[in-house]
């Protein structure tokens, strides 16, 4: 230590703003350690590898005969609904994880230190994206196994996963945004779930629309949640980029823009 | 407020307030830290210690006042503060998950550092702080000495000039105590100042070169350790007679020759009497040997900052930390230090 010399305070070079470069910067920094965690503890992968394996099976042949007629016809309608569920249920936990990962001592380091304010978050949610990718994988590979071959081929459910992993990071900053105002943990997946379950079940995931009375079929039309199954079902099933992918990706853009500032805000104010 | 005047102090706080509820925890702090030198911020838990330091770190809005570091304010240019000081907390503020190694890679990523710099910078410091072994190992397995070295080692990569240490030896053997302070020492060698929080009076006795004593949220005195002490009273003289049959004579001489009235403790036969000058103990010894009066043990003593804060608080600080032995004993983390946190 008695080598260093330390540069006096007041001759330093010093700006009281973070520029976009190193905001982005940060976050991969704080990203980077969210996959360092993810590496040291893999028991947290558990629920996104079991999820989409007894989510899909379950669903399939529980409901396979009476909403298709038969597993097979089902499976085409049902893997993209399943997906978005599994995926987006997955974002529920990021919102729990955040709050756990907050009440620990090294985030007050993040914040004694002089990077963006939105780093922590955005870097958690960032490495987030890992399991939103395991999550999708598996469920795809699920669908294979029981007999799905989604007509569009490759190159589109690759693009499909990807629309909904990127719609499923959006929706993880409400989550988030629960994290950082909750009190505990646990609070975070109750309310979290409140959200979650109309959001999910009250779409097109698992049944055809006109099967719902008038007033749901109302709801379940301006669903983004219904918009976004919809692109990833005309993605995988035909190949073809819809309206529906853009209204999903001008949805996730709106939750983004709302709370995103809204979360950075609470977790500044709890600083 | 002039450059030279940003260079001579590293911390000025006016009136520094923070409400919680209709607790306030800190009712109005001043305190002025010159550039160079370790401050001692003493008081028992819950006194309001991490709160002002956690405020002076941007950690916390404060509710009233004003604060710079550096000539910087903490409430406008925060960003300025945060690239000018180091924080080591009271709960290790490393990630728990990760390794050594790769706490202080984060860390220096965070800092600016490339990738490569930010991979010699942690092998440097894991060095400099004895954690070289320990490196690849994950947290869950360090002892809490290991853990407050990493987290001081993590507040010194980008060389900040002023480090906040928050409490830095509680809860550490004597042994590892040490090592911290020679570590502290060591820092302020090299130019940085340190403002350090503690309940251990004889800390900040060691280490600070000002001492601000605070209290329910309020600076009750400030000064030099010797300041403190002198405010306190004269020392006092010590003496242990060979024969306890003695005392009472013992007791007349000290009256004749230095004036004053003396305590016995017969039992251990000892008497104390408070002394103003010292030059008059030769006179006392010389009587005292006339008179056949033969001395076993003979010492003086400045008084102790535990006397300090008893005559400034009304209270003694190993008092308060007594009544808060049963949860520490539990291994439950101070709790009131930790509402102070919050």
């Amino acid at each position: 230590m008695t080598q260093l010399t330390i540069a006096p305070g007041v001759s330093r070079q010093l700006k009281n703003h973070v520029s976009i470069g190193q905001t982005v910067q940060n976050s991969f920094s704080m990203a980077y350690r969210g996959l360092l965690k993810i590496r040291r503890t893999p028991e947290q992968l558990i629920d996104v590898t079991l999820q989409p394996i007894i989510f899909t099976l379950m669903f399939t042949y529980i409901f396979g005969g009476a909403i298709a007629g038969s597993v097979q016809d089902y499976l085409p309608s049902l893997i993209p609904g399943i997906l978005v569920q599994t995926v987006i249920t997955t974002s529920v936990v990021t919102g729990v994880q955040l709050r756990e990962d907050m009440d620990k001592g090294v985030f007050d380091r993040f914040k004694s230190l002089p990077i963006a304010r939105i780093a922590p978050l955005a870097g958690a949610l960032l490495a987030d994206t890992v399991r939103y990718a395991i999550a999708t994988t598996l469920t795809f590979t699920m669908g294979f196994i029981i007999g799905y071959r989604p007509e569009g081929g490759i190159g589109f459910v690759i693009v499909a996963g990807l629309l909904v992993i990127a719609c499923s990071w959006a929706i993880s900053w409400i989550f988030a945004f629960f994290g950082v105002i909750a009190r505990s943990a646990s609070s975070v997946q109750g309310i979290s779930f409140l959200v979650l379950f109309p959001l999910t079940f009250l779409s097109n995931a698992f049944v055809p629309v006109d099967t719902l009375p008038v007033f749901l079929q109302w709801f379940v039309n301006i669903n983004p949640v219904s918009h976004l199954v919809t692109a990833v079902r005309d993605l995988a099933n035909t190949g073809a980029w819809t309206s529906d992918a853009w209204i999903s990706l001008l949805g996730a853009a709106v939750i983004v823009a709302i709370f995103a500032p809204l979360t950075v805000r609470a977790y500044m104010k709890k600083a | 407020m002039s450059a030279s005047h940003a260079q001579d102090w590293a911390v000025e706080a006016h009136g520094l307030v923070k409400v919680f509820g209709d607790n306030r925890a800190v009712d109005g702090v001043d305190l002025s830290v010159r550039t160079g030198t370790v401050y001692g911020v003493l008081g028992p838990n819950g006194a309001g210690k991490t709160t002002t330091i956690r405020m002076l770190a941007t950690l916390l809005k404060p509710d009233g006042g004003e604060a710079t570091v550096f000539g910087h304010d903490v409430r406008r240019e925060p960003q300025v503060v945060r690239q000018l000081i180091g924080v080591t907390g009271q709960y290790a503020s490393v990630d728990e998950t990760l390794s050594a190694t790769e706490n202080l890679v984060l860390f220096s990523r965070l800092n600016g550092l490339s990738r490569a710099d930010s991979k010699r910078k942690s092998a440097e410091l894991l060095e400099e702080f004895g954690l070289a072994e320990a490196a690849k190992r994950p947290l869950k397995n360090f002892s809490g000495g290991m853990r407050r070295r990493l987290d001081l080692a993590a507040s010194l990569i980008s060389q900040p000039p002023l480090i906040f240490l928050d409490e830095p030896t509680t809860g550490l053997d004597p042994r590892t105590r040490s090592q911290m302070w020679d570590t502290i020492r060591r820092l302020v060698a090299t130019g940085s100042t340190v403002l350090l929080t503690t309940q251990y009076l004889d800390e900040a006795d060691q280490l600070a070169d000002r001492i601000a004593v605070i209290d329910r949220g309020i600076v009750v005195a400030e000064g030099t350790a010797d300041d403190l002490k002198h405010s306190v009273g004269s020392a006092s003289l010590l003496l242990k007679l060979v024969d306890a049959g003695n005392l009472e004579r013992a007791r007349f001489a000290i009256l004749d020759v230095l004036g004053v009235e003396a305590v016995l403790s017969p039992e251990a036969g000892r008497i104390t009497a408070p002394m103003s000058d010292p030059d008059t103990i030769t006179d006392l010894l010389i009587r005292l040997r006339e008179d056949g009066i033969a001395v076993a043990e003979l010492a003086v003593q400045q008084p102790t900052l535990d006397e300090v804060f008893l005559a400034l608080t009304g209270h003694t600080a190993t008092e308060e930390e007594e009544t808060d032995a049963p949860l520490d004993a539990s291994g439950a983390p101070a709790t009131k230090e930790l509402e102070d946190a919050r």
